[in-house]
């Protein structure tokens, strides 16, 4: 057997270690899979321009970016803000566990990118959920404070990864029927999507559980208590 | 009957327009890019495989050498957004809905009652081609409702592309790959030898085997999408469905998934990881994913489960 093809694999691999651009990686890793397979260039061209033409459906869900834009220009992401304010008051771990759940269903609709690191957890989550500590609690020690902060930016992280494969017009759940179907496969986007939802009850019961005992930790932590004994 | 390729000639007939809008604002490499992926929507059934493969080279050449740039067409403030959102309200939410409820609402329509039997749509893209008309519902409706300047919706919309740039055709690129990789026998290649490693009709263990590889792959790649065309070819399609007989809806879906717990645990995913931890001034680097372990664990565990019982007990 050849195993030679297997060295696209090492190419992606390093091509993204090194941070090289992955268009640049995965178009050279394609050439050097199909040429090391024993296809001759125009061959591998080809292959490559039929493979990129036949999976243009992926690439259609962008143009749904003017209606996000649109609503943006209109204050979309100020409003989601005003949803996520209207929780002050509640502790830690039940604000990070409504902004999980809004997180998780707003991706499931397909609006990503409201939440999001630079728009939603620094000026927004992180501290809100840094002063409920503080509220419940009193001075949190510097290695509590950071864990707060930390715990926002990993809510948002996993509320957006597993609420947005639930949407059918993604790009990741379309790659999986360009996968599929380059191999044999017909499947729909609405087959795949539904198959994500298990896996979101499981990641906002198994992240949101986190975060409730994280509050009853912090409840139980001395106010004043250095790190020393920690 | 409505086809892809009317999508195609809509998709098109968008990056035109953002091809344009470059132009116009001087951004040389961004409007050939954009340019090129419109002459894909347009033309690309009636070009040649080699020509497409060329239009391809080409859009990596160009952005290989750094030529997409950000835009900042103009937009409001944020004090006239603040202003917009307290008139406006959770209202503001509804022309996105129009999008998801368009077409989750007639996919079941056109899948469960006799309007189906019309035959509207080509056999198998009803979602997709219903999310399209779906955001040309909602576009309609914000205009009206919002009653912007006419380029607002073009340009809004550009501002947004250009903050993806590049990677907007990654995960086509990716899927392109994964087909490459199967012309080329990949597949076969790693199935073979994962199938002389895993010993013969262990289901469960190569369920374990593939959700691994997705998560470990993940996290040397800092991306899951890089990973499932490897692990798709490798092992979800040859031993998976092909040997065992598992359902291809359930190991490509939460084979994903499994992936994505990898993404939570690597500092190679850094806009997810490592950008918030700068973002936030945490003193360690890694203090995002130290948060994410705790949950990417159990949660790649539950994905293993899921598929073990969807793709295989649950599917006879």
């Amino acid at each position: 057997m050849n195993y030679w093809p297997l060295a696209g694999i090492a190419i992606v691999v390093a091509g993204f270690a090194l941070r090289f651009n992955p268009l640049l990686v995965v178009v050279v890793s394609a050439l050097a899979t199909g040429l090391l397979a024993g296809l001759d260039f125009v061959a591998v061209v080809e292959a490559l321009g039929k493979a990129f033409n036949d999976n243009r459906y992926i690439s259609v869900t962008w143009i749904i970016l003017p209606v996000i834009g649109l609503l943006e220009r209109y204050g979309l992401q100020q409003r989601a803000r005003g949803l996520i304010e209207n929780m002050r008051g509640a502790t830690m771990g039940k604000l990070l566990v409504v902004y999980l759940g809004f997180r998780q269903i707003t991706a499931a609709i397909g609006m990503k990118d409201i939440g999001g690191h630079p728009q939603a957890v620094r000026p927004l989550v992180a501290p809100m959920a840094e002063a409920a500590a503080e509220k419940s609690h009193g001075d949190l020690p510097d290695e509590e404070r950071e864990k707060v902060k930390a715990m926002s930016a990993a809510t948002d992280n996993v509320g957006l990864f597993f609420g947005e494969d639930i949407f059918f017009a993604i790009a990741s759940i379309l790659l999986i029927q360009g996968v599929f179907e380059s191999a044999g496969y017909p499947l729909t986007p609405l087959q795949l999507s539904v198959w994500a939802i298990p896996t979101a009850i499981c990641a906002f019961l198994i992240h949101g559980g986190r975060l409730l005992a994280m509050d009853r930790r912090l409840g139980k932590l001395p106010a004043v208590e250095t790190e020393a004994g920690r | 009957m409505i086809t892809y390729e009317w999508l195609f000639i809509l998709a098109g007939a968008f990056f035109a327009i953002w091809a344009l809008l470059s132009l116009r604002d001087r951004k040389w490499g961004n409007a050939a890019f954009w340019g090129l992926l419109a002459a894909s929507f347009f033309f690309g059934s009636h070009l040649s495989d080699f020509a497409n493969g060329v239009l391809v080279l080409a859009m990596v050449g160009i952005a290989g050498v750094g030529g997409l740039k950000r835009s900042d067409p103009p937009t409001t403030t944020l004090e006239e957004r603040l202003n917009f959102s307290a008139l406006l309200g959770n209202k503001l939410f509804v022309p996105a809905l129009i999008v998801p409820i368009t077409a989750v609402a007639g996919t079941l329509l056109y899948n469960y009652t006799p309007f189906g039997e019309t035959g509207l749509f080509e056999e198998r893209r009803e979602t997709l081609i219903l999310f399209g008309i779906g955001v040309l519902f909602a576009l309609a409706a914000a205009m009206v409702w919002l009653r912007p300047p006419v380029l607002a919706p073009a340009e809004e919309g550009r501002r947004l592309l250009d903050s993806i740039g590049w990677a907007a055709i990654l995960p086509q690129m990716l899927a392109a790959l994964g087909a490459v990789f199967a012309l080329a026998g990949v597949g076969d290649i790693i199935g073979a030898m994962a199938g002389a490693v895993i010993p013969e009709g262990s289901i469960l263990l190569t369920v374990i085997v593939f959700a691994l590889g997705m998560a470990l792959f993940t996290m040397i790649m800092g991306n899951a999408f890089a990973a499932f065309p490897v692990m798709a070819a490798a092992i979800g399609i040859p031993l998976l469905v092909e040997d065992y007989g598992g359902n291809p809806a359930v190991i490509g879906a939460v084979g994903m998934l499994a992936g994505f717990c990898g993404t939570l645990m690597t500092p190679m995913a850094a806009n997810f990881n490592i950008v918030p931890a700068a973002l936030l001034e945490l003193k360690d680097q890694n203090g995002v994913i130290k948060q994410q372990i705790g949950t990417a664990i159990p949660l790649w565990v539950c994905n293993v489960v899921i598929i073990y019982v969807g793709a295989f007990l649950l599917w006879t």
